[in-house]
C-alpha cells in the first residue's frame, strides 16, 4: 500500500505537489490502484501526460520509477530476466576439474547468476517502487500474454530456479497509444483510465503552474490558440508538454504579445510537421493577426 | 442525482446493472465484478462522480465501452429510484417536496422563464440540480398550455422549440447572442426527458419497458473528420499485421546472423560447446505494398470510403504505390505524397491527376494489362498487391489469365469488393473469375469491415518454409 495515497484528496494533493494537475477520474484511479494494489492501463492520445502520470505517481509516493520501454521485438530477455552466461561459462572452468556435476549444476542456475530486468527487478526492489510499462500496443500479443503473471499475481516463473514472488508490490502503470487493440487478458487485469486533452481552464492552470511567469492573458492566449490548433486535422496535434515548452520558449524571447508574427516565429515548437506548418499560418495565423482570440473572451 | 440504495441491497443491484451491460455487448466478467465491488469499498457513495468513476474504471476497459456504462448508468439508476418510489407510493406532487420546486411552484410566466433557462444555460456555472429545476418548471409551464403529446420525446422538442432554444451553430463566425453552448442544451434536454419520464412513471405507477440503447446514441459523438480518423486507425494496424508477417514469409534460414549471446546461452546445456546454433531475429521487413483503387460510377458510394484507405495507407506506409482506374490506370501516389489533407487528394483525383476515362466504364482486363506492363520488373514475392473494386466488368474481357500472372508475380494479392458477397458474379461481375487467384477476397464497404479484412489477414497466417 502506497503511505501517501491514503484517501482521494490526499491522493490528489500528492500529485498535485508533484506538479501533476490530476483530472477527477485521474485521481480517483491513481487512489484505487494504489489501494487494490491493481495495474492501471492509461490510454489516449501521444502527449496528454501519461508517461508524466507515472513520473509523478513515483514522485509523489517517494518510490523509484522503473521503466520498461516497450517496442516491436521486445522478449523476455530483455523485460523480465536473463542468466549472465559469461558469468556461468566461468564458473564452469573454474569448477570443473575438482567439482562434481550436482553442485555445479545447482550453483550456477542460482540468483548470482541471474541478471533482473526491468520487470523482475520492480518485484524484487526491498522498497515498493512505480512501474511504468510505457506503449504497450508497440509490443506483440505474445508479449502482452507473458506479462499477464507479473500484472496478476506479482510473481516471476524461472524454470531453473522456481517462482520468484514479489517481495513488495509496485505500482503499476501501463501505457498505451491504441495504435493496436490489447488483449482481454490484459484488460480484465487493470483499472482502465482514459486520458484526454484537457480543456482550456485545466490547460491554463497547467501552463501556468510550469510557466508561472507568463502573464496571465498570455497563457490564456496561448492555450486558446493550441486548442485551436488541436482541432485542426493536422498530423500530429500539439502536447500538453509541447504548450509548456512554447509558453517557455515565449518567455525566453521576451515576446510581449502573441500575434501572428510571433505565431509564425515560434510555432515550430507545437507543429513538427512541414505540411502542419503550412496549415496553421493559413488558419491561426490569419485570426491572431485579426485580434480574433482572446477578445472574445476579454470583452 | 439518484441517491444509491442502502448498502444492503447494493450487491444484488450492481449483478442487475452488470447484466444489462451484458446485454449491451460489454464484456463484464465475475472478475470485473469483483474488482468493482473492491473499488466501491474505497470511494464514497455519497459522491455521484466518485462512484461513477470507480464502476468505469473496473468495468468499462475502452472508451466505447465507457460510453455505454454511461448511459446504461444513468438509466438504470433512475428506474432503480423511480421502482422503488413506485413501490412505496411515493409521489413528489404530495407532501414533503424535495426542494421546494413543485410544479405549482412560482407562477412564472413563458418570457421570464425563457431568459432565465437561457441564462442558466449560457453561463458555465449552474449546477445540475438547477438544471433540473428549470427543467421542471419548463415542463409545468408547457402543461399549462394542454399541449403534451404523450410521447416523450416529441414533447421534449416541443419544449425546446417553445422556449426558443437553439444551439450554437459550429460554423457561425459571428456568436449569435441567443444561442446557447450544444453540450449545456443537451444536457438541460436530458433533464426535461427524464422529468417528463418521471411524471409518465407516477400517472401509471408502472415502469415502461426498458430499451435496448439505440445505435445513434451510444456512438461517440464523433464529426465526419472522425470517419477518416477510423480508417485511419484500421490502416495503422494492417500496417504492423503485414510488416510481422513478411518476416515469417521470407523464410528462416537465408542469410541469417548468428546471435552468439543465445548461442552461448544454449551451449551450456552442451557442456559449452555449442552445438546448436542460435539466430538473431530478423528486423520486420517494411512491406511493399501496390493499392488499386476503382473509381468508377457503379462504385461510386463506396469509393470515398476507398479513397480513405488509400489515404490511410499512404499515411502508414512508405512503399507503396497506388493507382486509380475506371477505364484505364494511372498512378496517384505522388499525389497523395504532394497533399496531406483528405479533401485535397479528392479533388485533385475527381480533376487534374485524373483518370484517363474515355468511356466512363471500368475495363478490368485492360487495366490490368496496363498495369502489369507499368510494374513488371519490380513485383517481387515481397510485394502484396491490394485491389479495390466491384469486380464489374460491363461485358469486356476480364483477362483473368493476366490476373493470374499478376497474382503469381506478386506475394500475396487480395481483393476488397464494395458490394455484397450475394451480387458477386451476377450481372457483369466477373469475380468468380479473379477469386482463384487470390490470397483472400474480402466484402468491405465498413471501417468494421476494414478490420476484419485486417484480423483476417493476420489468421491467413504465415507460409512458412517447408
Amino acid at each position: 500500500m502506497a503511505s501517501d495515497l491514503q484517501s482521494l484528496d490526499e491522493t490528489r494533493d500528492a500529485l498535485g505537489r508533484a506538479g501533476y494537475l490530476a483530472g477527477e477520474s485521474t485521481a480517483l484511479v491513481s487512489y484505487l490502484a494504489a489501494h487494490l494494489g491493481k495495474p492501471v492501463l492509461v490510454e489516449g492520445p501521444a502527449g496528454v501526460g501519461k508517461t508524466e502520470l507515472a513520473k509523478a505517481l513515483a514522485r509523489a509516493t517517494d518510490r523509484k520509477l522503473i521503466r520498461l520501454q516497450c517496442y516491436e521485438g521486445l522478449d523476455e530477455a530483455k523485460a523480465l530476466y536473463e542468466w549472465n552466461y559469461r558469468k556461468q561459462l566461468l564458473r564452469i572452468q573454474v569448477e570443473a576439474s575438482d567439482a562434481g556435476w550436482n553442485d555445479v549444476r545447482d550453483d550456477i542456475f542460482g540468483e548470482e547468476f541471474l541478471l533482473p530486468r526491468p520487470l523482475l527487478s520492480a518485484i524484487t526492489e526491498e522498497q515498493p517502487v512505480v512501474l511504468l510499462i510505457d506503449e504497450i500496443d508497440k509490443t506483440d500479443q505474445e508479449f502482452e500474454a507473458m506479462l499477464l503473471e507479473v500484472l496478476s499475481d506479482f510473481q516471476v516463473s524461472i524454470p531453473e530456479l522456481g517462482v520468484v514472488e514479489a517481495k513488495t508490490h509496485p505500482l503499476v502503470l501501463l501505457t498505451s497509444n491504441n495504435s493496436r487493440e490489447l488483449t482481454e487478458a490484459l484488460k480484465r487485469r487493470c483499472l482502465y483510465l482514459w486520458l484526454d486533452y484537457p480543456d482550456v481552464e485545466r490547460e491554463l492552470e497547467i501552463v501556468r503552474l510550469h510557466a508561472p511567469e507568463l502573464s496571465e492573458d498570455m497563457a490564456r492566449k496561448l492555450v486558446e490558440v493550441v486548442h485551436m490548433v488541436r482541432n485542426l486535422d493536422l498530423k500530429k496535434p500539439p502536447s500538453i508538454a509541447e504548450s509548456i515548452d512554447w509558453a517557455r520558449a515565449l518567455l525566453l524571447l521576451g515576446a510581449e504579445d502573441l500575434d501572428g508574427d510571433v505565431l509564425e516565429r515560434t510555432m515550430s515548437v507545437i507543429v513538427k510537421h512541414r505540411t502542419d506548418l503550412d496549415l496553421v499560418a493559413e488558419r491561426v495565423g490569419v485570426k491572431l493577426t485579426d485580434g480574433l482570440i482572446g477578445s472574445r473572451r476579454a470583452g | 442525482m439518484p441517491a444509491a440504495p442502502g448498502p444492503s441491497g447494493m450487491a444484488p443491484r450492481l449483478l442487475e446493472l452488470a447484466d444489462e451491460l451484458r446485454n449491451e455487448g460489454m464484456a463484464v466478467g465475475t472478475s470485473e465484478l469483483l474488482d468493482a465491488f473492491g473499488a466501491l469499498d474505497a470511494v464514497s457513495w455519497t459522491s455521484r462522480e466518485d462512484f461513477f468513476e470507480a464502476l468505469s474504471a473496473t468495468l468499462a476497459k475502452s472508451q466505447e465501452d465507457r460510453r455505454v456504462l454511461e448511459l446504461v448508468f444513468d438509466r438504470f439508476f433512475f428506474r432503480a429510484v423511480e421502482r422503488e418510489a413506485a413501490e412505496h407510493g411515493v409521489k413528489e406532487n404530495e407532501g414533503d417536496q424535495p426542494e421546494g420546486q413543485g410544479a405549482q411552484g412560482e407562477r412564472l410566466d413563458l418570457e421570464a422563464l425563457r431568459d432565465r433557462i437561457r441564462e442558466a444555460l449560457q453561463g458555465q456555472d449552474g449546477s445540475d440540480g438547477e438544471l433540473r429545476d428549470l427543467a421542471r418548471l419548463a415542463i409545468a409551464a408547457f402543461g399549462r398550455q394542454g399541449e403534451g403529446s404523450g410521447v416523450i420525446g416529441v414533447d421534449v422538442q416541443r419544449i425546446r422549440r417553445t422556449l426558443g432554444l437553439k444551439g450554437e451553430s459550429q460554423s457561425a463566425q459571428l456568436p449569435d447572442p441567443d444561442a446557447v453552448p450544444r453540450d449545456r442544451l443537451r444536457q438541460f434536454e436530458g433533464h426535461v426527458r427524464r422529468e417528463l419520464e418521471r411524471a409518465l412513471i407516477e400517472r401509471t405507477q408502472a415502469l415502461p419497458p426498458s430499451k435496448p440503447l439505440r445505435e445513434l446514441d451510444r456512438a461517440l459523438p464523433t464529426g465526419p473528420a472522425q470517419d477518416l480518423a477510423a480508417v485511419h486507425r484500421v490502416v495503422a494496424q494492417m500496417r504492423r499485421r503485414l510488416a510481422t508477417q513478411g518476416r515469417e514469409h521470407r523464410g528462416r534460414n537465408r542469410s541469417s546472423v548468428v546471435d552468439v549471446r543465445r548461442t552461448m546461452r544454449t551451449s551450456l546445456s552442451t557442456g559449452g560447446v555449442p552445438l546448436e546454433l542460435r539466430y538473431r531475429p530478423r528486423r520486420p521487413r517494411r512491406p511493399e505494398l501496390y493499392v488499386l483503387c476503382d473509381v468508377s460510377t457503379s462504385v461510386t458510394s463506396a469509393s470515398v470510403f476507398f479513397l480513405s484507405v488509400l489515404h490511410a495507407l499512404h499515411d502508414s506506409f512508405r512503399k507503396l504505390r497506388s493507382f486509380v482506374f475506371v477505364e484505364r490506370i494511372s498512378e496517384v501516389t505522388e499525389v497523395f505524397e504532394r497533399e496531406r489533407s483528405f479533401e485535397a487528394v479528392s479533388r485533385a483525383i475527381s480533376g487534374d491527376a485524373g483518370v484517363a476515362d474515355i468511356s466512363g466504364y471500368t475495363d478490368y482486363g485492360r487495366v490490368w494489362v496496363e498495369f502489369l506492363d507499368k510494374v513488371v520488373d519490380d513485383l517481387d514475392p515481397r510485394s502484396s498487391v491490394i485491389v479495390l473494386g466491384d469486380a464489374r466488368t460491363n461485358g469486356r474481357d476480364p483477362h483473368a489469365k493476366v490476373f493470374a500472372h499478376l497474382a503469381e508475380r506478386a506475394g500475396r494479392t487480395f481483393w476488397m469488393n464494395p458490394e455484397p458477397r450475394l451480387y458477386w458474379n451476377y450481372g457483369d461481375s466477373v469475380m468468380a473469375a479473379y477469386e482463384p487467384h487470390c490470397t483472400g477476397v474480402f466484402e468491405c464497404w465498413t471501417t468494421a469491415q476494414l478490420e476484419g479484412f485486417v484480423n483476417a489477414i493476420a489468421d491467413l497466417g504465415p507460409v512458412r518454409k517447408s
